[in-house]
């Protein structure tokens, strides 16, 4: 297995309100293909480990490799392309454009890489969207959309660039029973069938339990056991 | 810049199109403001201008009595050292006449730039008509010099110029004065000067200017007639008028002939100073006025742009969590302010026009500027093209500060909620 992630020795330290450290010398890899959750109880510091991972925090000590490339330190127009390329996010509050209907949205970071011209990339969208089942729902404006709708909206989105790594933050969090169990499906499928890699904070221990690895934190230390 | 970028930018803008339009009808009117007013200012300006230029030379010379006696003879009589106090000064006699006048026409007929030398002789005179005595002016000139100098011919209003010439005792008079006192062409007329000495005269034509002072005051005849009324001779010159072949050169030839000649040599800005600086303060004003409407609508777009930046502040998170950068971020919404301020200025460009167009039509009332009918506006590309150039540059500014500042938001304390 080609390693895609590896972390050595992350420390994180917040300033505000007092200096409190959430992170204390994190050092792990991940594989190409791996589905990971990131489970423990709130405040262990995994959410603040995701948007590290994610390039999008870049206060940190420690080092991040990405594809045994050193991200840490790199300037923020060639992490903001990376992320363009390489990052898919779902978040836990939906985050969508809300001028924009679903199919722009999911449609806007595919723009911005513009690795295919437009008519290409709709037809990629439409079928992303077909794959979150929100097909019919392409033209609406996303602010019309219900929470479960602009959810699947938005992995659709994060999938558009078929980045190598997927990071979710509570990517179940707003959903019912059923489409978290189709979430989980898509998000299976996309390890073991197209080989990416998804990184996932959550608390649904069923969601954390049927992925293939879990990373549990305690006082920002990860858990050994 | 991406398109993509672009196209949000324009999606950002037409999801609130009540807000873009009030932003935009902010630099539309600064703008129409800017360009009425800066047509209407300089258009009067050029009025008064071309008005003034009828009734002053570009350059008059002339002899300029002095003032200044404290240069004494008595100090020749009393060598001694002894204490001399003259008190209260005065000169025996004056003569206001330039006493080589001869030869600096003839010189300044020789010079290239020189397209008009006009003699005059100029006095005060009482006019009597029956029992109405009105204090005025009389210039003594060739008449058809002065007609080249100020194209007196085409201002008649009644009679021509050259009646004067084909009579002895002819006199032109402006037609205001002309009303005062109750005359109509061939009337006569009689003069008296401040010396005591009178003549008679017939009027012979009525010209007016558009300028008070002159019309009210002012009457043309020979030469001669005056050296006659004045007793002088032949050679009694006192002021000399040019018309030079580019008035812009007016101020430096001044000084050269002032130098040349020995005599005050006083170009038209200098003689008409104060209506120059009223020229001035209209220009500050109009600028003033102005840029204070652009700043006020700069201001209008600031505030649009940072209410509208406070609450996209999610969709800049998304954004830059998506791969966007910094500079995408400040082409989206530096574009916006942009094309409120692209838009904004050309519809102001238009109603500028329009504006400028409908007070173009705008009758002046009948005063004694007969000369003009309507208000004076001027439309000149330049100003337009300014107007649009310093629009745009204000709303650049007022864009680019709320830009930086969505540039600047960090997406992880968006994204954490």
């Amino acid at each position: 297995m080609k390693e895609i992630l590896r972390i050595e020795k992350l420390n994180k330290i917040f300033h505000e309100p007092e200096d409190f450290q959430v992170l204390k010398d994190i050092s792990f890899s991940i594989n190409k293909g791996e589905f990971v959750t990131i489970t423990g109880k709130s405040g262990c510091g995994k959410s603040t480990l995701l948007y590290l991972l994610s390039t999008l925090d870049t206060e940190y000590d420690g080092k991040i490799f990405i594809n045994d490339t050193l991200i840490t330190g790199s300037s923020q127009n060639e992490l903001a392309r990376f992320r363009n390329k390489s990052i898919g996010f779902v978040f836990q509050f939906h985050f969508l454009l809300p001028e924009f209907t679903a199919l722009q949205n999911v449609m806007i970071p595919a723009l911005r890489l513009g690795k295919y011209n437009e008519k290409e990339i709709k037809d990629r969208a439409y079928e992303k969207l077909k794959q979150m089942g929100m097909e019919t729902f392409a033209e609406k404006l996303s602010s019309k959309l219900s929470g479960g709708q602009q959810q699947r909206v938005a992995i659709a989105r994060a999938l558009i660039n078929e980045p190598a790594l997927i990071m979710a933050d509570e990517p179940t969090g707003n959903l019912d029973t059923a489409n978290t169990q189709n979430v989980f499906d898509i998000f299976k499928e996309l390890t073991s069938v197209n080989g990416q890699t998804i990184i996932a904070v959550s608390h649904d221990e069923d969601f954390a339990r049927n992925s293939g690895r879990i990373i549990h934190m305690v006082d920002g230390q990860i858990e050994t056991n | 810049m991406f398109p993509v970028n672009f196209e949000i930018s324009k999606t950002h803008l037409l999801s609130r199109k009540k807000q873009t339009l009030v932003a935009m009808l902010g630099v539309t009117f600064g703008i129409a403001m800017f360009i009425l007013m800066i047509s209407f200012m300089q258009g009067v300006n050029r009025f008064l201008e071309n008005t003034l230029l009828q009734a002053t030379p570009d350059i008059h010379i002339y002899n300029d009595i002095k003032t200044d006696y404290s240069q004494s003879i008595a100090g020749d009589y009393y060598k001694n050292g002894e204490l001399t106090i003259v008190r209260h000064p005065k000169p025996k006699q004056i003569t206001p006449n330039i006493k080589n006048a001869e030869q600096i026409i003839t010189d300044l007929q020789k010079n290239t730039d020189v397209a008009v030398v006009s003699p005059h002789i100029s006095t005060q005179v009482f006019y009597n008509y029956g029992p109405v005595q009105i204090n005025g002016l009389i210039d003594g000139v060739d008449i058809m010099q002065e007609a080249r100098l100020f194209g007196i011919a085409n201002k008649m209003v009644t009679g021509k110029i050259e009646n004067i010439r084909t009579t002895n005792d002819g006199i032109i008079m402006g037609q205001g004065l002309a009303d005062k006192l109750n005359v109509k062409m061939g009337d006569m007329i009689s003069l008296a000067t401040p010396m005591g000495t009178s003549m008679r005269f017939r009027i012979v034509g009525t010209f007016q200017i558009g300028i008070g002072t002159i019309d009210n005051l002012k009457s043309y005849v020979n030469t001669v007639s005056v050296q006659q009324l004045l007793g002088k001779d032949r050679n009694y010159i006192t002021d000399i008028n040019i018309k030079l072949k580019d008035i812009k050169n007016a101020k430096p030839f001044a000084a050269v002939f002032q130098k040349k000649y020995n005599y005050k040599s006083e170009d038209w800005e200098t003689s008409n100073a104060s209506i120059m600086s009223t020229f001035i303060i209209r220009n500050i004003l109009t600028y003033v006025v102005s840029i204070t409407l652009l700043v006020v609508a700069g201001f209008g777009i600031y505030n649009i742009m940072s209410m509208t930046i406070n609450s996209k502040m999610k969709d800049i998170a998304i954004l830059k969590a998506q791969g966007f950068a910094s500079k995408d971020i400040i082409q989206i919404f530096l574009s916006q302010s942009l094309i409120i301020g692209i838009l904004g200025a050309l519809s102001g460009m238009a109603i500028g026009f329009g504006l400028s167009l409908l007070l173009s039509y705008v009758p002046f009332p009948k005063t004694d500027f007969a000369s003009m009918k309507y208000l004076p506006i001027i439309f000149e590309l330049k100003y337009y093209l300014g107007a649009v150039f310093f629009g745009i540059i204000t709303t650049f500014i007022a864009g680019v500060m709320p830009s930086i500042k969505a540039s600047k938001v960090d997406p992880v304390v968006i994204l954490r909620g």
